[in-house]
């Protein structure tokens, strides 16, 4: 009984890991595409985020700073795939492509010439990291059977992003869904037209949108190279930015959904990190990386309309060209 | 994508703006390299030297290129008929898997003038078969094929992956690899058919399947351009409408322009695993199927476009490595950031210098007709 409890304690400390930056990312792509930007680059602003934020903790040994940096490397990128897709009307799914492998190949080759050591930055101090905090009382409430214990092994005892990721959630929600700015900014990823012939510009909105978008996937990564671990190592993102489209999906670009989608596949992924190399009765070893595909497998079974529907913003994709 | 304004001569849209956009990615290349202290006309001329200075270099170029026209090629008649496939690299695994299927089973016991076909065939049909799903699931569930690509391109890495660990391995060792081909399911190597005539080249992995490649560039050219289905399949892409009340029926075209965009990107397949590895092993594709994404967009989806351009990517990629080994400062990855900035300004920013070329453009006429009635005058 006792080992089943952290066996299950163990798996959703590391589901809520592994989720954090899906979650981010998530939350991230909903406000671009619900404004009817298509973002397939949340996996290279992530990884340009990750680099940035590692690079300057590792030089000035602020986490905040590295923060900063990160959430300003994800925004010039954001701004980027904006100007290509808003101002200059560009393919969305090419520029999001584009950058992506430039953020591949840029932070190793930018990796190596700062720190010469192949591409990975100079592990973190303590200091210049988010370490984990414990939340006032979990020592006191360790001692209360279940609640307590739950209390202080799996709310308690994370790093600061991770209470952001999970905060993100509703503020996205309430922003979308409850403030003028959210209606604005879904209706012009449902009709453009209409919301510039209220006198509304769709520049403007979509270019906050991309740029909420960037500030979200900023602080994902920045949690990868500086909360989670100790330094940048390349391709670290390892295609969580895909996954947190699939789960964007899954989620049907709603922000409670989509949460769910995280927790889901973060689930899966922690699974299949505990059942590497396991023999079950029966069953014999499982294929850990049919689990970890399994995510990607669930999405297109969504998207085929075999299990719900999911129906993407109307208007995603296309250019808004104002007709003269 | 948005239209290029019409009053443009036709040399300007298709050869003057993509070279003011290659210009641009190579510019802001060079301000990368200089940025990381090293000398970009020097990287440049090493990187040419390296890919064109000499035999070894050459075949390496070519090599890499034939690669790329298969990707490109696979891109390209998938934008033709409106589609964006960016699974061309799950597509290069599966139709590799398949050539090395196809020749593990029949190596004993074929010839090579029947292993060369059935290769071919084998690498076409798993490619197809990986993305019809996704244009079915397109065409008839109604489902994003961007987005379906991307997660089949995983899953295809997953299959992989569990195949080459659990069941193709070659029993007693560590390695994720088949068994070696027998000869007569190896292609030729470049250096082996030219000794064959007479001629000594240095031994590098170019094959027969260039030949293969160029083939296939006449063949889509003349597929896209040339008969009643490339025709319904261009009316599908520009205008989905209007093809229909022409007879054009898209969900055929959908399905019919992704199987025969992942036969294309099989193929690398049949270059790699027939004629260079000689073996199944994993990650054998290597992002050929992302840079393919590059090479058509550079190439204008046109075939003689992508040849030109995959040369280009062999070049850089040949060259990168070269410059990787030469300076110690930069990797190789800097042909990917240079691959990633030609996506951005061929690709996303494609039309951002047409303005600028109109102004200059009409100035220029209307110069000249000024010129023209002073002399009339």
């Amino acid at each position: 009984m006792e080992e089943a409890f952290v066996f299950v304690a163990l798996t959703m400390n590391a589901t809520i890991r592994v989720a954090t930056p899906l979650i981010l990312c998530a939350m991230a792509g909903m406000f671009s595409e619900r404004s009817g930007i298509i973002d397939i680059s949340l996996e290279g602003k992530m990884l340009g985020a990750a680099f940035i934020a590692a690079s300057v903790a590792a030089v000035t040994g602020s986490p905040w700073l590295g923060l900063a940096a990160g959430i300003a490397a994800a925004s010039c990128l954001a701004l980027l795939h904006g100007f290509a897709c808003i101002t200059h009307n560009g393919n969305q799914v090419v520029s999001g492509v584009a950058i992506n492998i430039l953020m591949s190949g840029l932070t190793v080759v930018l990796g190596i010439a700062w720190f010469q050591r192949g591409g990975q930055t100079p592990s973190l101090e303590a200091s210049a990291r988010f370490m984990p905090i414990s939340l006032p009382l979990s020592e006191f409430l360790a001692e209360v059977p279940i609640l307590g214990t739950l209390y202080s092994r799996l709310v308690s005892g994370h790093n600061l992003l991770v209470y952001v990721a999970f905060l993100a959630v509703p503020l996205a929600w309430w922003v979308l869904f409850r403030t003028r700015f959210g209606l604005r900014l879904r209706a012009v990823g449902e009709n453009p037209k209409a919301v510039d012939t209220a006198g509304i510009s769709v520049a403007w909105l979509r270019y906050r949108a991309v740029l909420i978008c960037g500030l979200l996937t900023g602080i994902a990564g920045t949690y990868l190279s500086i909360a989670n671990n100790a330094a940048f190592v390349r391709d670290m993102t390892a295609g969580q930015g895909y996954i947190a489209l699939a789960a964007l999906i899954f989620g049907k670009w709603r922000p409670w959904t989509a949460f769910g989608a995280c927790l889901l596949f973060g689930l899966l992924n922690a699974i299949a990190i505990r059942l590497q190399g396991v023999d079950l009765p029966g069953i014999g070893e499982v294929p850990v990386v049919f689990i970890q595909a399994l995510p990607y497998v669930l999405t297109v079974v969504l998207l085929a309309g075999f299990i719900g529907r999911a129906v993407a913003p109307k208007a995603i994709g296309e250019p808004y060209v104002k007709e003269r | 994508m948005s239209a290029a304004p019409a009053e443009l001569p036709r040399w300007i849209d298709i050869g003057l703006i993509p070279v003011i956009n290659i210009c641009l990615a190579l510019l802001v290349s060079g301000l990368i390299i200089l940025a990381i202290g090293e000398n970009p006309v020097e990287a440049m001329a090493i990187m040419i030297r390296g890919a064109l200075g000499y035999g070894e270099g050459i075949g390496y170029t070519l090599y890499y290129t034939t690669n790329f026209i298969f990707t490109g090629l696979a891109v390209a008649i998938a934008f033709h008929a409106g589609l964006f496939n960016i699974g061309g690299e799950g597509q290069a695994y599966i139709g590799g898997l398949g050539v090395g299927l196809a020749i593990l089973a029949f190596d004993s016991t074929l010839p090579f003038f029947l292993l060369l076909p059935l290769g071919i065939l084998a690498g076409a049909a798993f490619g197809a078969a990986w993305a019809a799903i996704p244009a079915w699931l397109q065409a008839y569930r109604g489902s994003h094929i961007v987005i379906t690509t991307i997660m089949f391109n995983f899953i295809a890495y997953a299959v992989m992956v569990y195949l080459m660990v659990n069941v193709l391995i070659k029993p007693g060792q560590m390695s994720p690899e088949s068994r070696e081909f027998a000869a007569a399911g190896q292609l030729p190597f470049m250096h082996e058919m030219l000794a064959g005539i007479g001629i000594t080249v240095t031994p590098t992995p170019l094959n027969l399947s260039i030949v293969w490649a160029l083939l296939c560039c006449v063949g889509v050219w003349a597929y896209i351009w040339r008969t009643r289905w490339g025709y319904e399949l261009r009316a599908v892409g520009h205008n989905e409408a209007a093809a229909v009340y022409a007879g054009a029926r898209p969900r055929h075209i959908v399905v019919a322009a992704m199987c025969i965009s992942g036969a294309l990107a099989g193929f690398v397949g049949f270059n790699e695993i027939m004629g260079v590895h000689h073996r199944l092993l994993l990650n054998f594709p290597a992002g050929y199927g992302f840079t393919g994404i590059a090479v058509s967009l550079m190439g204008r989806n046109h075939p003689v476009g992508v040849v030109l351009a995959s040369l280009l990517f062999g070049v850089l990629y040949q060259g990168g490595a070269e410059l990787a080994f030469e300076v110690p400062t930069i990797t190789r990855e800097l042909v990917v950031t240079i691959q990633g900035l030609v996506i951005l300004f061929s690709g996303a920013l494609a039309y951002m210098s047409t303005p600028w070329v109109t102004r200059v453009w009409r100035a220029l006429l209307a110069w000249r007709a000024g010129a023209a009635a002073a002399e009339g005058a």
